[in-house]
């Protein structure tokens, strides 16, 4: 650890705190309807797709027809992703001269784009077309998020309300969101990373002659190499803003064309984070006391935080194996130190274990440094970011609702120690609350745990597996555990375009997406029917201190009961392994 | 009846104990079983263990028999042990049962065709009478069926149903006409029209209640059964997916042995939360008990648990507030009056007054000021001259003459009136005081002698002792007073600020009270209230906790969703404690539960796993002896553990009148934080005793 690491993390939150109260209320006031300043150049647009799509915006929507029209426009666009995919070869924009991408990489890669996972079973350069990319992925990037973001908000209408019958209309809420808060903020972000030198253009790839020719394996000389180029900064954008994560390139973040400077890094791990952090101050605004809010962006902020100390301080310290060895593993002016393996040398030991840590908490999922070479306890982390659920912060939108059902879990238990039936802000929290919940937290761990067990008995399964061993274990189990929570990112030393990994994978980003957020949608009509009991001295408080620790600890104990054995398999077991 | 029961002898506790025992293994029936999905799914853990342990005894087992035993043994403990809660739980309401069934033994009706004295009559037995019918009962027969008295007024003991010896009236008209079947009339003579049909009374409702037969889980009971069933789905997915894990661990590393079916059902019995799956029907029924015992009969048991939740609570002023009656506190005498002259008159005139108001006069006037403190009973007779004059309607004044004095007290406009007819008139000085005494609440009476205004008694409504207090308590927890009367707004915001209430509604009819409730229930507040006269039914049936007196109306009491025997109106307050505490110690037992698996787990993981990698050691942070006596230990622990809840289970978590914050944190260092610890030291404990006993090689 060094004081100019922790200082560049300090700064990266401070950062992000200062943005939560600005963006949270504009948001706040994208989806309450109110005006905003760029409804003058974008309010036209708006209209326009009303219009075209035959859209009533004042027409609210019950939680059933809300929930239909959210999934009809995923199905639809899953649809549209996967024949895009299938049939690039003879659509234009495709100056490589891609083919048809096959059956099981393209539904993987549909269902991936569509629940926001951006799982990449593909190398991006070599399979996908500029049409493609453009038209399905880009487009995709901006919708999943649009999405996400509109079951959180109907989710919040649900808390705020009281004997209401509606939760809003998606229609409108994904046209907003996608108008006035993703495109905006995606066009500012493209700029400000061209200005750094991402790429951006519709040109075929350069071939370009070696400053220092080298010979490859064969020990013939390379001279040239080719350049892939391509609308790399406008999909990086939303990549990030949207915790979309699907790197334009293969290497991802690590890509020189993708995040060149310190500055693209800390930006792409900025927007990874706003969104999802400014949110709970939405929330707090639009349930009317923002306090609720903080309570929640508190709970997120203590587990980022603390995984990132973990995460770093884990990195630093070097491989031991190493240091027997006598490599010298202790940061100096000539040396980062600590475990730099798969590290980028231009971000260091801090900015990747940050950005490992913000792009599995936000369940982002792209990366700028190996997950696979992370120290056990670095990776261990990681995953287990991811095993909480993604909640924190977690994904746009998808990280609310995930964060307030767990709150919704926490209370019911706390509520009944106060001797009243729970509550969270007046909402009573009944049988079909905890059912709703119960299906939301049950999901996830039974998906990762089912897959996994699947993929390590079946040789299609093992046939992937280059490490065997508990890291061979960690890598399954990342594989399905960053699917299923819909994050993206990989472990690596797992070769997951194999159809068993493609069609198993496009199953589990959807349910983990699709599954959760239908009872969320439920869950909020039937919040938005209650009346809203008048808080007093009994009435169990969920913005102290105390509820924050609570919270906390209901988050850390379930996900450390549903995922505990496994890690011990897996991470847990290395880490032993490598430190005796 | 709980008076009977609560003086039981030791024996009775043996009996208790004994059938608890003999339930216990009754229920392991599975179709009583699946009830209650947690406790199923360790019943099933142990039937496959046995299967386990029977094979491993032909030498064909995954693990030596004597483990493999001891594991199947102490799951089916676990499974007795909870069986064994909810039994005893059950047990006393089953005893009370049985006295109660014995009380409604069949008895003869006296049948009158029509609801006259001389009507013609039938004796049937009581089984024939039907809902409408109309029966006789007089001195010393059993009532044959709940009714409600339509002619006659007699005393009746209902001992029977509230374990009250003191006879009470029951009488046709007013607030005292409902009677109970399976009671006994003392004196005089009933009509009564029936009310309810065999097997629907009053009493087969008890039975039922009190032996759980017809209990059915309370919503908020289910909610908690649907998380823990989700924890136990999650945990059977942890448990059934390590198999796998486990086999491709030992064939990457190729060490070690994949673990064994007992020690996957091991965990997850561990796992999944049989500490409040166990108990979890007892602290419903001990909770309903609670209630029972405290002569309050609830007609669901949705009913108490709403109680919890109540957070504005409608008190009638008279006899939960206030004292039944007012008392005098002060004389004020008239311009130009002596105030001993008042005071002799003022006794005077309520010597014969046996109303608690004019005792109180008699009481002041002899404690004040010396003078004689003597009262007549009706019986006894006036001394010679003297010629009491009785309070009536008409004249709403009562007094004394003698030896041509006439004294006079009553309501100042009566008092008034009477002097002027005599052409007197009366002092400007006396409409003064009147008026002051009726503005901060009081109640005036004026005292007048031969047409002369004498003076002015201030009575008084008394708050009774340590109310305040109590409404304070309320207030802290987050429970809203409101003081129903009849009186004026004037008089009533003088008591309602007197005893602390919140608020109040003044010159209360059916009418307003239900429209008070209703605007309450608007807000989101939950609304508790007493009642027992008719016209209180619609606003008890309006409540969300409504308490009817027994000796309430029929009406009323249908109304209600409990009803207090010994209709004691400050019993709301208790009924809201149970409320709480039920759900007190379902949260806190919950929490506890679900802390306890952190230690579970590092018990058994390094043991099932410590063959693979020998380094998971490192994990057996309790340095629990062999991977068998950490299980064990850790299945134990997890055994042992409900018995040694059952008291708080039946007890309740105690109750504290404070804030829900500081309740929360309190609960959450004891039961969290707690829960979290103590199987640490538990097992680590057990551990020792097996290595101790020298079976720590399983």
């Amino acid at each position: 650890m060094t004081v100019t690491g922790v200082l560049q993390i300090g700064i990266f939150f401070l950062a992000l705190l200062a943005l939560v109260k600005p963006l949270g209320t504009y948001i706040m006031r994208v989806y309450s309807g109110e005006r905003v300043f760029l409804e003058r150049i974008l309010g036209p647009v708006e209209r326009l797709i009303y219009r075209f799509a035959g859209v009533e915006p004042s027409q609210e929507m019950s939680w059933k027809t809300y929930a239909v029209a959210m999934l009809l426009f995923n199905a639809a666009g899953l649809l549209f992703l996967y024949a895009l995919q299938r049939l690039q070869g003879v659509l234009p924009l495709n100056p490589q001269g891609f083919v048809a991408v096959s059956p099981d990489l393209a539904f993987n890669t549909a269902a991936s784009f569509v629940t926001n996972t951006n799982w990449q079973a593909y190398g991006g350069e070599t399979t996908m077309s500029h049409l493609t990319r453009m038209l399905g992925l880009t487009a995709q990037n901006f919708l999943s998020a649009a999405t996400g973001m509109a079951v959180a908000i109907a989710f919040i209408r649900g808390l705020a309300r009281h004997t209401a019958n509606t939760i809003g209309n998606f229609w409108v809420d994904l046209v907003r969101g996608t108008l006035y808060i993703l495109l905006p903020l995606a066009v500012v972000l493209a700029l400000l990373l061209v200005s750094q030198g991402v790429v951006q253009t519709l040109s075929a790839y350069k071939t370009v002659a070696l400053l220092d020719p080298t010979t490859n394996a064969d020990g013939q000389p390379v001279t040239e190499q080719t350049l892939a180029l391509g609308p790399a900064a406008s999909q990086i954008a939303i990549k990030h803003l949207g915790t979309n994560g699907g790197g334009f390139f293969n290497a991802n973040s690590a890509h020189p064309f993708e995040n060149p400077t310190p500055l693209t890094n800390f930006l792409e791990m900025l927007a990874e984070a706003v969104i999802a952090f400014s949110l709970t101050y939405t929330f707090g605004k639009m349930v009317g006391d923002t306090r609720q809010g903080w309570a929640l962006l508190a709970v997120m902020m203590i587990i980022l935080v603390g995984s990132t100390l973990v995460a770093y301080v884990s990195e630093s310290a070097g491989n031991p194996r190493l240091a027997a060895l006598g490599v010298e593993q202790t940061a100096s002016s000539l040396n980062p130190g600590g475990n730099m393996e798969g590290k980028e040398v231009r971000f260091g030991i801090a900015n990747s274990a940050l950005f490992a840590v913000v792009t599995t908490g936000t369940s982002t999922g792209a990366v700028n440094s190996m997950h696979d070479s992370f120290t056990p306890l670095g990776g261990l982390v990681l995953l287990w970011l991811m095993q909480l659920g993604e909640i924190a912060p977690g994904g746009v939108g998808s990280g609310l609702y995930g964060i307030l059902v767990f709150a919704i879990v926490a209370v019911f238990v706390a509520g009944l120690m106060v001797g009243r039936t729970p509550e969270y802000l007046g909402k009573k929290i009944e049988v079909y609350e905890m059912k709703m919940a119960s299906l939301i937290i049950l999901i996830m761990p039974m998906v990762v745990l089912s897959f996994t067990a699947l993929a390590v008995v079946t040789a299609a399964g093992k046939a992937s597996v280059f490490n065997p061993g508990p890291h061979g274990f960690s890598e399954v189990l990342y594989a399905f555990t960053s699917m299923a929570n819909n994050n993206g990112s990989a472990f690596g030393g797992l070769n997951a375009n194999t159809p068993f990994y493609n069609i198993t994978g496009g199953l589990v980003m959807l349910i983990g997406r699709f599954w959760p957020a239908v009872p969320a949608l439920a869950l909020a009509g039937s919040l938005a029917r209650k009346k809203k009991v008048p808080s007093s001295a009994g009435t169990l408080p969920t913005h102290t201190p105390l509820f924050i620790l609570w919270l906390l600890s209901v988050i850390l104990i379930v996900g450390a009961l549903n995922f505990f054995p496994a890690l011990a398999l897996g991470p847990v077991a290395e880490h032993f392994l490598l430190f005796r | 009846m709980s008076a009977h029961s609560t003086k039981a002898l030791p024996d009775h506790y043996k009996t208790l104990y004994r059938r608890a025992v003999l339930d216990a293994f009754k229920k392991l029936n599975p179709r009583w079983m699946v009830r209650n999905p947690v406790m199923f799914v360790v019943e099933i853990g142990a039937v496959l263990t046995t299967f386990l342990w029977v094979q491993s005894l032909t030498g064909q087992g995954e693990a030596s028999p004597g483990f493999i035993g001891a594991v199947s043994l102490w799951l089916w403990f676990t499974v007795l042990f909870a069986n064994f809660a909810e039994a005893l739980a059950e047990g006393r309401g089953k005893a009370q049962a049985e006295a109660l069934r014995r009380m409604r033994q069949e008895t003869h009706a006296k049948r009158l065709k029509e609801p006259r004295r001389d009507a013609p009559m039938e004796i049937v037995s009581s089984s024939e009478l039907r809902k409408g019918d109309f029966y006789l009962v007089e001195a010393g027969d059993i009532l044959p069926a709940d009714g409600e008295v339509v002619e006659g007024i007699a005393s009746v003991d209902e001992s029977a149903v509230t374990g009250e010896s003191a006879p009470v009236i029951r009488e046709s008209g007013g607030d005292r006409s409902a009677v109970t079947g399976g009671t006994r009339l003392l004196s005089d003579w009933l009509i009564v029209r029936v009310t309810a049909n065999p097997g629907e009374g009053f009493l087969d409702h008890m039975i039922h209640l009190v032996e759980g037969a017809k209990r059915q889980k309370t919503p908020n009971e289910i909610a908690l059964t649907i998380l823990l069933a989700a924890f136990t789905i999650i945990f059977l997915g942890v448990v059934v997916t390590l198999l796998p894990f486990s086999l491709y661990s030992v064939e990457a590393t190729g060490q070690g042995r994949p673990v064994t079916i007992t020690v996957l059902v091991a965990l997850l019995v561990c796992l999944i939360p049989t500490t409040i799956g166990g108990l979890l029907p007892a602290i419903g029924i001990a909770g309903m008990d609670r209630v029972i015992r405290r002569n309050v009969i609830p007609l669901s048991g949705r009913a108490v648990e709403a109680a919890g939740d109540v957070d504005v609570l409608l008190l009638d002023k008279t006899g939960t507030i206030t004292l039944g009656n007012r008392q005098a506190v002060e004389l004020i005498p008239a311009p130009g009056v002596d105030e001993r002259t008042l005071a002799e008159a003022a006794q005077l005139a309520s010597l014969a007054d046996e109303t608690p108001e004019g005792r109180s006069i008699v009481v002041l006037a002899k404690e004040k000021y010396g003078l004689r403190g003597r009262t007549l009973t009706p019986g006894e007779q006036a001394p010679a001259g003297f010629r009491f004059v009785p309070f009536s309607a008409q004249t709403r004044m009562s007094g004394v003459d003698y030896n041509g004095v006439a004294i006079r007290k009553g309501a100042p406009d009566a008092i008034f009136a009477w002097i002027q007819e005599q052409g007197e008139s009366v002092p400007q000085e006396v409409r003064v005081i009147v008026e002051s005494i009726a503005r901060n609440g009081g109640t005036p009476l004026v005292v007048a002698r031969n047409g002369k205004v004498l003076g002015v008694i201030h009575l008084k409504d008394i708050v009774k002792g340590g109310i305040r207090e109590r409404f304070a308590q309320l207030r802290r927890m987050g429970i809203k007073t409101v003081m129903i009367t009849g009186d004026n707004p004037l008089t009533a915001a003088s008591i309602a600020a007197e005893a602390g209430v919140d608020d109040f509604l003044a010159q209360a009819t059916p009418e307003t009270k239900l429209k008070l409730i209703r605007e309450y229930q608007a807000k989101g507040h939950v609304v508790a209230m007493t009642g027992d006269g008719t016209n209180d039914a619609p606003a008890l049936a309006q409540a969300d906790v409504a308490v009817a007196m027994n000796t309430g109306t029929q009406p009323a009491r249908e109304a209600a969703n409990l009803i207090d025997l010994d209709s004691n109106p400050t019993k709301l307050l208790d009924i809201v404690e149970i409320g709480k505490q039920l759900l007190m110690t379902r949260g806190a037992l919950t929490t506890f539960s679900i802390a306890n698996d952190v230690a579970k787990y590092f018990a058994i993981i390094p043991a099932a796993f410590v063959s693979v990698y020998p380094s998971l050691q490192a994990l057996n942070i309790m340095r629990l002896a062999t991977p068998e006596s950490a299980i064990l230990s850790a299945v134990i622990f997890n055994a042992l553990i409900i018995p040694a809840l059952i008291p708080l289970a039946l007890r309740g978590v105690p109750y504290r009148p404070v804030g829900a914050a500081r309740l929360l944190r309190d609960h959450l260092l004891l039961y969290g934080l707690g829960g979290l610890i103590a199987p640490f030291i538990g097992i680590k404990a057990i551990d020792l005793v097996l290595v101790a006993l020298g079976w720590a090689h399983g």
